[in-house]
């Protein structure tokens, strides 16, 4: 199989391939299995519609409301911005569904209806909660796959061949829970150190706060080098000092929680809805 | 739905001169209520073994009976433990000292363990100088049998019942120093920062050493009126001094202002530095602290930090000219040395 060489290039931050000139490259293949990819092909609109298509000969859509610059036509997934995966794609048809339903109601299309979010407790009881909080210590499980005999020779068996449920509940087990917040009221607290003293991965501490966020970071039990997560820091306490907590190594396992007496620490659950069209919130 | 402490640490957990992390000086979960400050001296107790590289092995924790003496289920997993009767831990401590007195000593009590039904042991501990630390976690109550006033509770502090105390609190700190002790210290469950170097001197001092730690009993003892509430500590608390404890072999670099900075040495040439003096107080003359507690008393403060200390101590073991080794590796060579030995003796008292 002979291959052009080619290499990359980057123009306005969009990645292209441009033949190098060499010679062609050969491979030697026992076997060679051809597989095509999908390209956005737009001969079919006419260009005197009034949709505005952009050099790559790709519609221009806004990446908000996902109207193209005629009004009545709205574009989603790999037509409107380029490939993606399935989910962005889904969640691009919402927006231009929300959009096309304000449109025809005779509303604004640029003023979007707010997601549905809503942070709930997962007490249930004296060391029960909603959610599991067990932290396993399991790493993860291999899926198994069907004898490579069978699958080369039939080529529609499939490969996977799954968990049995014993392992999927394992594997299940490993989940972070990070929908589960840590979520810390500072009026109720009374500085008793609880959370710090049984935290398995000392991230909280009370301290007195800094001005300068970096040696704040350095005064922690553990200093919180990971620049890229955020540090909670409460408003100052009765004592003056502040309670900071090293997100990047929160285990969500609920032990501040249960040893905190006056439930100034609860386990919230973050539920978030996209919000979609026909919502009553423009109703 | 569980509660099980994760096996789970901090990537990056400092490590100690040992090799060893907080981790291996930590024990199993705490089953007192959530929020007891016997929780945070348990904490306080794993920092100073863990910052002192203590060999987990080396401690024996001693106990009595009360919330306060199921602590030691709850720091240094890897250590000793004995757990004995009622307010006779200090008894059981000094046998075992004086089988073996290589070890690390100690002892945790309560304010029933020690100012009730301990008090005879209390006092003939501190009269011997058994080579320990007794930390006292003091929340003026009976926590384990529903809030009742203890001993040490204040004149006039109101039970969660609403109860007025009429009774005077026994002061286990001034009672120390009255009878001999030589290291006596008060501190708050809530001050990490102070109780940590309190808790480093005390295992370092040679003799009988006494933090009494005030530790609110979340369930009973922490409402309004109480004297042994967060919140009344907090507003009470009158530190004497800031405390440093500088361990023995670590370089000492810098020249300090003694106008403003104490520096106790101690037997092991360990340093305590105390920083802020009160004016009226020096921790090594007995009178000047006796000053100190009873006007602290008539202001109702709480006076925390080192209040005595006598760096010329004499334990019990050195006192009586016992043996280094630990009992159970004597011989019968040194046990029973032979006949000439024994006509030399007897030559001797002759």
């Amino acid at each position: 199989m002979y291959f052009e060489k080619v290499k990359a290039e980057y123009v306005d931050g969009k990645r292209k391939l441009i033949p190098t000139g060499e010679p062609d490259v050969f491979y030697p293949a026992d076997d060679v299995i051809i597989a095509i990819g999908q390209e956005n092909r737009f001969e079919w609109i006419e260009r005197d519609l009034g949709i505005e298509f952009d050099k790559w000969d790709m519609p221009v859509v806004s990446p908000e409301t996902f109207a193209s610059t005629a009004p009545k036509v709205f574009f989603g997934g790999d037509a409107a911005l380029g490939p993606k995966n399935v989910i962005t794609a889904v969640a691009q048809g919402h927006q231009a569904a929300i959009s096309i339903d304000l449109y025809c109601n005779g509303l604004d299309i640029s003023d979007r209806p707010a997601p549905d979010t809503k942070l709930f407790s997962t007490k249930m009881g004296i060391h029960e909660w909603a959610y599991d909080n067990d932290v396993t210590t399991d790493n993860r499980f291999i899926v198994p796959q069907a004898d490579k005999k069978e699958t080369l020779s039939n080529r529609l068996k499939e490969v996977e061949l799954g968990f049995d449920l014993a392992t999927a509940f394992k594997e299940a087990q490993r989940c972070l829970n990070c929908d589960v917040q840590t979520v810390f009221d500072e009026y109720k607290c009374i500085e008793c150190d609880a959370c710090m003293d049984i935290c398995p991965t000392n991230c909280i501490t009370f301290t007195t706060n800094e001005d300068d966020e970096n040696s704040l970071r350095m005064k922690l039990l553990v200093p919180a080098i990971n620049q890229e997560q955020e540090l909670l820091v409460s408003d100052t306490l009765k004592t003056g000092k502040v309670m900071v907590k090293d997100e990047d190594v929160c285990l969500h396992c609920g032990l501040c929680a249960e040893r905190c007496p006056t439930a100034a620490w609860d386990m919230k659950q973050f539920n978030y809805n996209t919000a979609k069209a026909g919502h009553l919130c423009y109703a | 739905m569980t509660y099980i402490k994760p096996k789970f640490a901090h990537p990056r957990l400092p490590e100690n001169k040992l090799g060893y992390t907080r981790k291996e000086y930590e024990g199993s979960l705490s089953t007192l209520c959530a929020g007891c400050g016997h929780d945070s001296i348990s904490a306080a107790i794993v920092d100073a073994c863990f910052e002192l590289n203590i060999e987990p092995h080396r401690v024996a924790k001693m106990s009595g009976i009360g919330c306060s003496s199921k602590t030691p289920a709850y720091f240094l997993s890897n250590s000793h433990g004995f757990n004995s009767v009622h307010g006779r831990m200090p008894s059981v401590t000094t046998g075992a000292n004086l089988a073996n007195r290589s070890m690390i000593y100690l002892g945790v009590s309560g304010d029933g363990d020690t100012a009730s039904i301990g008090m005879g042991q209390f006092t003939h501990v501190i009269r011997r100088n058994v080579n320990m630390t007794y930390i006292v976690m003091n929340n003026g109550c009976y926590g384990l049998t529903k809030g009742q006033d203890s001993a040490t509770a204040d004149y006039g502090s109101i039970s969660k019942s609403g109860h007025v105390n009429s009774f005077e609190g026994i002061d286990l700190c001034g009672m120390a120093i009255e009878l001999g002790a030589t290291f006596v210290a008060q501190s708050f469950s809530g001050d990490k920062a102070q109780l940590i170097p309190l808790i480093k001197a005390a295992l370092s001092h040679s003799g009988f050493s006494l933090i009494n730690v005030v530790s609110p009993c979340v369930t009973f003892n922490n409402n309004q009126g109480s004297t042994k509430s967060y919140d009344y500590v907090r507003e009470h608390n009158e530190a004497l001094s800031s405390i440093d404890f500088v361990p023995v072999r670590e370089e000492i670099l810098t020249e300090y202002d003694h106008t403003k900075l104490k520096v106790v040495e101690m037997h092991d040439g360990s340093l305590i530095k105390l920083n802020k003096l009160s004016p009226e107080w020096d921790p090594q003359d007995k009178l000047s602290i006796m000053t100190a507690l009873h006007k602290s008393h008539e202001r109702h403060e709480i006076l925390t930090g080192l209040l005595y200390i006598d760096s010329e101590s004499v334990e019990l073991n050195e006192l009586i000219n016992t043996t280094n080794v630990p009992l159970n590796t004597l011989t019968e060579k040194e046990l029973c040395p032979g006949s000439e030995i024994l006509e030399q003796i007897c030559s001797d008292l002759r």
